[in-house]
């Protein structure tokens, strides 16, 4: 007997949104379906629909975060609900507080569902399964674990670029071991069914054994980006220097980085992603963020689809009928 | 008061005896096996049928929580927790707030031990000055107030030269050394083993190799040195090997693996399972075979409990922030008879927690001789029951084992002659 997933409710309607992996297909394409029909509504005069009305949802952001939370801000905006954005660095639990006081502290001002970012690996899940059975807990990034809306948003920008998964490699390049992104990425890849994966990086930012994600593993940027449809890169941290994972940016960039002619191994038609906020020059070249195969600022505005289509599905009535704004 | 112990099977390591036969105890004193003595009359019989008889087991490793973390476990309700589990003897290490680095603390522990009356408890004393790994302790003064051996519990030495220098002089001493083989900067800042399940899961990994890497480097200073080693808790399947080579080559090395190793791998914390999370981490299910042969072919000699008890809060937080550890003394037996299931004979079993653990530690316990202290554990093998935190007597209730079913269950436990423990119906 398996144990039902927490994120599902008894209909196996997304409840909690933690992590892509162990989302059947078919609720993925659903989410990406959703963010489709949100996606025109930034362009229109009145960019909110009711879905959320009279909902309470609360940003708890344990770690600093710029575009996430204003993503996240406008998608709950956009959808009508009040919006309670905390900054945990500078509030209670610095005052001894645990984190389960907290959320019920929260829950008692009537929240309904909390977007949280944390440090740790496993708190949104450890969120979820303490919270009250009516409040919802979106993952906006725990740890290396898993930022799954990330991960869809970069679904919803490859499915606008290339319109199907199956025929496509795709390359995910740079810091494997400590990237959440790249989790969520490589899960929510295989699970759409594409054709390779590939993860290109130095050993000492692969993680063990990460071929049992279904990945490919390259140690040469030649190799991994040959003939790929979508590259996507991701940040290097500067910490990494400190911790004795790279020698130097430079060297870095000299063997990893995306510069113009690596980028013709790739196929014509290659999509260049990244999750923001890049490092010019050290992961890529400033042309080739800002050139033509660069979709690095559609993937922003593609978040706040995301992350409305994510909010309705787990905390709105989805059978209401978007209606034009009046 | 004379016991008469009535129709159970003996097990008895150290005599090498396994059969049905009668135990008679006097005064706190086994006092005849088999035939009545003359002239004896029991003021109490205990009717074993159908159940084991063995010597109380002794647990090398036992966290008590006292002093300095008594809303965790005191003493007295730890060793009541130890005897429900058919402990009478059991060993605390020294990483208690204060550290046991002085005599004070462990005649402290010692009262406090007596006061309780359920289990003896022996006194592992620091290794270094506060378990700082810079400047060895008062070795000798400890082992005068009965120190049976020396340990820096999880705290690194990261020095190699004070390595060398406290098992120099602890050979001189003539002190044990138990010594939890973990690489600092391997391990540095991990949670879990390093492989399929940290990948996935997004945590800090723990390589095999912080455990092997250092296992050979304390090798290489016990043939050095000549030091008595005893190696706590082992993770891996090479670390097993290392220790049976050096066995083989006459090294004065032995080991010990804690029950739950036994029985859960790293797959145990999947879904952020922090009940499972322990140091060393659960490791690959090839190592956790490895342990288990290293048990059955006698390279590791004992099973401990390597008792944790928490507080609640100290599990309620995301799986690295949670602190580390199981209590596990109400589950020591029911596990390691699991160890019967891979044909390993009960007897030897029972040898793993009995008079293997005492002789290394050097305490008179785990055996049923003529003449020895009456400290027995009276279980039926074949009894299932449920492990609960109703049921668990220790102020700890983090077992990743409640709410399963276990084998095994103790009916009495008597120290030195007297019923301190009795499974109440």
């Amino acid at each position: 007997m398996s144990r039902r997933n927490i994120q599902l409710d008894e209909q196996n309607k997304l409840r909690h949104f933690i992590t892509v992996e162990g989302l059947k297909r078919q609720m993925l394409v659903d989410i990406l379906d959703t963010a489709e029909n949100f996606l025109g509504l930034g362009a229109r005069k009145t960019k909110k629909v009711p879905l959320l009305r009279g909902k309470t949802v609360a940003n708890l952001f344990f770690e600093p975060s710029t575009r996430t939370r204003s993503t996240f801000e406008l998608a709950a905006q956009r959808l009508s609900a009040d919006i309670l954005s905390m900054d945990i660095k500078t509030s209670a639990t610095s005052k001894g507080e645990s984190l389960l006081d907290m959320l019920q502290n929260l829950e008692a001002m009537g929240v309904d569902m909390f977007v949280v970012r944390h440090g740790s690996s496993g708190a949104a899940r450890f969120i979820a399964e303490h919270v009250a059975p009516h409040v919802s807990v979106i993952n906006a990034g725990d740890g290396c674990h898993s930022h799954p809306t990330q991960g869809m948003l970069d679904m919803f920008t490859i499915r606008k670029e290339k319109g199907e998964f199956a025929p496509l490699t795709v390359a995910i390049v740079g810091d494997i071991l400590h990237s959440r992104v790249a989790r969520s990425q490589i899960h929510a890849l295989t699970t759409l069914g594409v054709t390779e994966v590939r993860v290109v990086a130095p050993r000492t930012l692969i993680p063990a054994d990460v071929a049992t994600l279904g990945v490919h593993v390259h140690h040469e940027m030649e190799s991994g980006i040959k003939n790929a449809d979508v590259i996507i890169m991701l940040r290097l941290q500067k910490e990494r220097m400190q911790g004795g994972f790279l020698p130097s940016e430079a060297e870095y960039f000299k063997r990893y980085g995306l510069s113009e002619a690596r980028l013709k191994l790739a196929k014509p038609d290659v999509t260049v992603m990244h999750p923001g906020p890049i490092n010019r020059g050290v992961e890529i070249a400033s042309n080739v963020a800002d050139g033509e195969h660069s979709v690095i600022l559609q993937q922003v505005t593609n978040g706040i689809a995301i992350r409305m289509a994510v909010m309705s599905m787990t905390l709105g009535r989805p059978e209401i009928e978007m209606g034009e704004p009046k | 008061m004379n016991i008469h112990i009535q129709g159970g099977q003996l097990i008895d390591a150290s005599q090498g005896i396994d059969k049905t036969c009668d135990l008679y105890v006097a005064d706190g004193k086994v006092v005849a096996i088999g035939d009545q003595p003359e002239g004896f009359k029991a003021d109490q019989v205990i009717d074993a049928t159908g159940k084991v008889v063995c010597p109380g087991l002794v647990d090398m490793q036992a966290h008590l929580r006292e002093p300095g973390n008594s809303h965790k476990g005191t003493i007295a309700s730890e060793s009541a927790a130890a005897v429900a589990g058919g402990i009478t003897s059991l060993c605390c290490p020294p990483d208690t707030k204060p550290v046991t680095d002085t005599t004070a603390i462990v005649e402290l522990i010692r009262l406090k031990a007596e006061k309780a009356a359920k289990a003896n408890v022996y006194v592992m004393g620091a290794l270094t000055k506060g378990l700082n790994g810079e400047e060895i302790s008062a070795m000798q003064s400890l082992k005068e107030v009965g120190c049976v051996g020396l340990s820096n519990a999880h705290h690194p030495i990261k020095n190699t030269q004070v390595l060398r220098r406290a098992m120099e002089y602890a050979k001189t001493m003539e002190i044990t050394l138990f010594l939890h083989a973990e690489d600092p900067w391997l391990s540095d800042g991990g949670c879990a083993h390093e492989g399929v399940m940290s990948t996935r899961m997004g945590l800090t990994g723990i390589p095999s190799c912080a455990e092997e890497a250092e296992v050979a480097k304390l090798l290489q200073l016990v043939e050095m040195t000549g030091a008595r080693v005893h190696f706590c808790q082992l993770s891996t399947a090479k670390a097993v090997r290392m220790i049976s080579r050096a066995q083989f080559d006459g090294l004065p090395v032995s080991a010990d693996v804690a029950a739950h190793q036994l029985q859960l791998s790293h797959i145990d914390i999947a879904e952020f399972n922090s009940l499972c999370h322990v140091q060393p981490p659960l490791r690959s299910e090839r190592d956790r075979d490895g342990l288990r042969d290293g048990i059955m072919q006698g390279v590791i000699g004992v099973i401990c409990s390597d008792h944790q008890p928490h507080d609640k809060d100290a599990k309620l937080a995301p799986f690295a922030e949670t602190e580390p550890g199981i209590s596990a003394l109400e589950s020591l037996l029911p596990l390691a008879l699991r160890m019967a299931d891979l044909e390993m004979s009960l007897i030897d079993i029972i040898a793993s927690l009995t008079i293997t653990p005492a002789k290394i530690l050097g305490i008179p316990a785990g055996s049923l001789e003529i003449g020895c202290t009456a400290d027995i554990c009276i279980f039926d093998p074949e009894e299932y029951w449920m492990l609960s935190e109703q049921s668990m007597l220790s102020s700890g209730k983090n077992n990743p084992f409640i709410g399963r079913e276990l084998k095994g269950r103790v009916h009495y436990t008597l120290l030195a002659g007297t019923v301190t423990y009795q499974l109440s119906d």
